[in-house]
């Protein structure tokens, strides 16, 4: 192996925690955005059941159960 | 080493590059299930319609047509697979900078695709062989929230097995031969599988009269969908990391 990890340290508390803090909400937003999609039947959208019907189509051929 | 990493691209460097991937895979995925699947999703909904035009009483499954018409539905189609692609490559994103630090190989495409790979197999491939997709017309209402948690222990197992069949390929010795490392990985992939698709309900819903072949090719389109978009998330996530990591080592080269 040649020369160059970086020249930062690697270990960087302060930075580790707030990367770990943006890792989480992207995970609940991207989870959030899937179950959007996927499952919900307007009870996080509250558009009703009209992103629910619009995506329906969607739903089925992602695999996802839908009745 | 030819092409030495600067330092690591920050978190979301790579996020917006997981969700472009994912959108535009997605876009593409919606354009073969179009294709590919909408006429299944058509022959479906009529034979649903004309079942419920001959028993009016049970209440079965509300398509409201009148909130959003079928040509809404099929424009539709590209809206959630779009919005599904882009979630999937941002997540996939996320599990990639947060493998990046015990990964052996400084290859970004090569993990970017392993990782859409392990995805392929663990979250759709593995789920779909239990509970494959269902066209409108299939499945029982009263069991939707059964099939629906089901379905999704289905999904986090599957990346379980994958996991342990990963897991399996490095209790391994390196110094030991591939076939015995790979034997090793397909035994914690199976174990874990087999156990789960035996303990996990299964539910027989398809209607007796429901033709076989419409209900295949359904899901044959199905099943290309979600290839269709992992393939094109690995590929593109790769494809937009190489080209930032060949940026990147060429601005870090200023004058040598
Ligand atoms: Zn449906």
């Amino acid at each position: 192996m040649s020369s160059s990890t970086s020249s930062q340290p690697l270990v960087n508390p302060a930075g580790t925690t707030r990367l770990l803090w943006t890792v989480l909400a992207t995970v609940v937003a991207l989870t959030l955005l899937a179950y959007l999609v996927a499952f919900d039947q307007g009870a996080v959208s509250r558009s009703g059941m009209y992103l629910h019907e619009l995506m329906h189509d969607g739903r089925h051929l992602l695999g996802v159960p839908c009745h | 080493m030819p092409l030495n990493t600067t330092t690591a691209p920050p978190f979301l460097t790579v996020l917006v590059r997981g969700l472009l991937a994912g959108l535009i895979a997605g876009l593409l995925a919606g354009t073969f299930a179009y294709v590919a699947g909408e006429p299944h999703v058509e022959a479906a909904i009529a034979i649903e319609e004309a079942a419920s035009h001959a028993e009016p009483a049970s209440g079965g499954h509300q398509h409201d047509e009148a909130l959003v018409t079928r040509s809404g539905q099929r424009g539709g189609l590209f809206l959630a697979t779009g919005l599904f692609g882009a979630a999937m490559g941002g997540l996939l994103a996320t599990a990639y900078v947060l493998l990046a630090r015990r990964r052996r190989t400084d290859d970004d495409g090569r993990s970017g695709l392993l990782l859409a790979g392990a995805a392929l197999l663990g979250a759709v491939i593995v789920p779909f062989l239990k509970y494959p997709a269902n066209p409108p017309a299939v499945g029982d209402p009263a069991t939707i929230d059964q099939r629906t948690v089901t379905y999704l222990l289905m999904v986090v197992l599957g990346l379980v097995a994958v996991w342990a069949g990963s897991l399996g390929y490095r209790s391994v010795g390196a110094q030991a031969p591939l076939w015995q490392r790979v034997a090793a990985a397909v035994g914690g992939f199976l174990l874990v599988t087999v156990v789960s698709y035996v303990v996990l309900p299964s539910f027989q819903e398809v209607p007796t009269d429901f033709p076989a072949t419409l209900l295949w090719n359904f899901r044959l389109a199905s099943l290309g969908t979600q290839v269709v978009l992992w393939t094109g998330i690995g590929l593109l996530f790769a494809a937009l990391m190489h080209h930032d990591r060949r940026r990147r080592a060429a601005a870090a080269l200023p004058s040598t």
